[in-house]
């Protein structure tokens, strides 16, 4: 069983430090929610974990089963298992959703150790169908280009394709609720179940804890000026339904100005 | 008032102060035709030649291509010989996939070879090239040759016109329809030779056909150039529909200079193709006039280039009657240290009322010494007019390669997947899977290399 740990972590970006002493571990087959008001850093965690080169880790460490990845690129953490599932899906001109995936589990195989062969354009289809049928998406997504022109909760659908077709053993969900109606948090939810499970530690970021009726967490983090300040059930999230982050800010105080 | 003399100093600018030398071609290394009218064609080019000075820095069109390091003196005109490469027979291989054609013509430094269909000889279509032209259809060649493109445009052009042995001709006559395409593929090889070519296509009222035309060389080695000098004329007439697929794999030695004009009369449409992917440098004009009402043309160009390649391609959309329709896309991404330029005008003339052009201009920029310059241009003189154009230049957004990235795809096929993407508008345009397979092989080949 793999496991992701967050140990000590400072992050800066432009100077700014954002992210002020976060621990957390994941196991996979566990789904962790981390909630907490606007800018508080969970976006930036999220960033950080896949390695986005603008976000500076000035302590700490992130490690895959004791291995540190802080000095893999991205491209390498995703093959490593890790897996992000943007709050703002970037459009692809010209490439199509089935060429890309195609491309990005080609990535894959070159990697392995040993080596792979591509994986046949017969066989490919058959395993992009069978994972847009567990999702029941339209195969006609497969030929359309990445999120050009997609509705919203297309977009956060599509993620999910990827995230059922790469399988990771973690996938990081940011915000994936937002900007979508409570149907469309149904059917990205529902599409999340489905391929979720023991090999597959899922981390979902989240403001509100209307997705979490959909997807059960196990545990459920708020993050509050750059660190994860509570940590407990499910509870918890319902707990912040009623009475909103008020009593967080109370109890931990407000933030302060960095100017 | 004493009239005091007027003082003139000339100061002699660099570009003159390294002006090229004359060719070292002669009157003797034009074609011997048998043809009389057909010899004063090319012996009134050939004069012309002699007359125009090289183009300058100082002439606009030429203003962002720097010729100078041309090898003027060094040219020989091609002559065949076996020992040089032939082409790989990939070039050979039918563009369309599974499909037959109509015809191929395979000239330059090769042996060559022509063949048409029966049911299209037997209409009337002659397609060939000027060799067998000059000894079957004197008439035909004589009518065609000149009539779109003047010998006079500029040396370049007239030296083409003089000089081309090589060069093909397509004429389909008045509403004959070939349905399958025709290919034409022009073979150069060897240093310091000089390829000059025609092409003369001409589809009479009411005719269809559609045109592959490539040209190839090996990949240079070492600092010998070849010149490659050519005219392209092509006519629409009436009704009549022509596609024209045209790709250029010239080796980085290649020095090409292309003048090709398209004159569409009422309610034709010609869809013209341009792939340019060779050559060290290219200055290229294509223009197309409609010159009737209802003429349609559309133009769709791509260009890669890398290393220090320079590629400038000119387009000029002329609508000269009411009721035409122009629509250009132009993309090109760059590498390493290489250089586009696109400068395009669409004109509308007097009383070209009801006229649509578009002019669009798009490149990507992979590499920081790479440029391109992209300058559209509108003059317009008639009221009733929609013409819109734009150009951009701009890199890879990092965005677009961090979620790439973050699936898994290493930076280098990121890049490539995207630029893929970007030129995926005008593959679409190509109706020829072998075009757009050989054109995506070329970006993947030169994005592969470090």
């Amino acid at each position: 069983m793999s496991e992701l740990t967050i140990k000590d972590l400072y992050v800066s970006i432009e100077d700014k430090q954002i992210i002020k002493g976060l621990n957390l571990t994941i196991r996979q087959g566990e789904v962790h929610a981390i909630m907490g008001p606007n800018g508080t850093g969970k976006s930036t965690l999220a960033y950080t974990i896949m390695g986005h080169p603008s976000y500076e880790i000035t302590e700490g460490d992130i490690l895959i089963d004791g291995q540190s990845i802080l000095g893999m690129k991205p491209d390498e953490r995703s093959r490593a298992g890790l897996f992000l599932a943007f709050q703002y899906p970037v459009s692809i001109s010209g490439v199509t959703v089935a060429n890309f995936l195609r491309t990005a589990i080609n990535a894959r195989r070159r990697h392995a150790e040993p080596p792979q062969e591509d994986i046949s354009i017969l066989e490919f289809r058959k395993l992009l169908k069978s994972k847009m049928d567990l999702l029941e998406m339209d195969y006609a997504f497969g030929g359309r280009y990445l999120n050009e022109g997609f509705s919203g909760g297309e977009k956060k659908r599509t993620e999910v394709l990827q995230m059922a077709v790469l399988e990771p053993a973690f996938a990081i969900m940011d915000e994936t609720d937002s900007g979508l109606d409570i149907d469309a948090i149904r059917i990205v939810s529902e599409g999340v179940n489905a391929i979720k499970g023991p090999k597959m530690g899922v981390m979902v970021i989240t403001h509100y804890q209307r997705i979490l009726n959909y997807i059960q967490p196990d545990f459920v983090h708020i993050m509050y000026n750059g660190k994860i300040v509570e940590s407990g059930s499910r509870d918890l999230a319902l707990q912040l339904e009623e009475n909103g982050y008020d009593w967080v800010r109370e109890k931990y105080g407000e933030p302060e100005l960095v100017n | 008032m004493a009239q005091n003399p007027k003082i003139v100093t000339r100061r002699k600018g660099s570009a003159e102060q390294t002006a090229l030398a004359e060719f070292n071609f002669s009157k003797s290394d034009l074609p011997r035709l048998s043809d009389e009218h057909l010899r004063a064609y090319h012996w009134s080019a050939w004069e012309t030649s002699t007359t125009l000075p090289f183009p300058t820095l100082r002439d606009d069109p030429w203003r962002r291509t720097d010729i100078r390091g041309l090898n003027t003196e060094l040219f020989r005109p091609a002559e065949f010989s076996r020992e040089l490469p032939k082409p790989p027979t990939g070039l050979l291989d039918p563009v369309t996939t599974g499909s037959e054609r109509a015809g191929q013509v395979i000239s330059g430094m090769t042996e060559p070879q022509r063949w048409l269909d029966e049911d299209a000889a037997a209409q009337g279509v002659v397609f060939m090239d000027f060799h067998e032209a000059e000894e079957q259809h004197p008439d035909l060649l004589n009518r065609l040759l000149g009539q779109i493109v003047s010998p006079a445009e500029d040396k370049f052009t007239a030296l083409a016109a003089a000089m081309a042995s090589d060069g093909v001709v397509l004429y389909v006559p008045k509403n004959v329809i070939v349905e399958k395409p025709l290919q034409s593929l022009y073979w150069g090889a060897g240093e310091n030779q000089a390829f000059f070519n025609h092409l003369v296509v001409w589809l009479e009222e009411g005719a269809q056909a559609t045109f592959v035309h490539e040209s190839a060389s090996p990949k240079g080695s070492g600092e010998a150039q070849i010149l490659h000098d050519g005219i392209v004329e092509i006519y629409v007439g009436r009704n009549a529909r022509l596609n024209f697929v045209e790709l250029q794999s010239w080796g980085d030695n290649v020095w090409s200079f292309t003048r090709e004009r398209a004159r569409v009369m009422g309610d034709g449409a010609l869809e013209w193709i341009f792939g340019a992917m060779g050559t060290h440098l290219t200055k290229n004009f294509s223009d197309i006039d409609l010159v009737e009402a209802g003429a349609q043309g559309r133009m769709s160009g791509f260009y890669f280039a890398s290393g220090r390649q320079h590629l400038d391609h000119d387009t000029q959309q002329n609508h000269m009657a009411p009721n035409t329709t122009s629509d250009l896309l132009y993309k090109g991404a760059l590498m390493d240290h290489s250089r586009s330029v696109w400068q395009g005008m669409i004109y509308v003339a007097p009383g070209a009322l009801g006229t649509d052009g578009y002019q669009a201009n798009r490149n990507l920029i992979l590499s920081k010494g790479a440029r391109a310059d992209s300058i559209p241009g509108l003059e317009i003189l008639a009221d009733d007019v929609r013409c819109t154009h734009g150009a951009t230049v701009g890199k890879i957004d990092e965005s677009l390669l961090f979620y790439l990235l973050s699936r898994g795809i290493p930076r280098k096929d990121a890049e490539q997947l995207i630029v893929m993407g970007f030129f995926t508008p005008i593959m679409e345009r190509i109706p020829f899977e072998g075009v757009r397979n050989r054109f995506l092989d070329a970006i993947q080949e030169k994005m592969g290399q470090d």
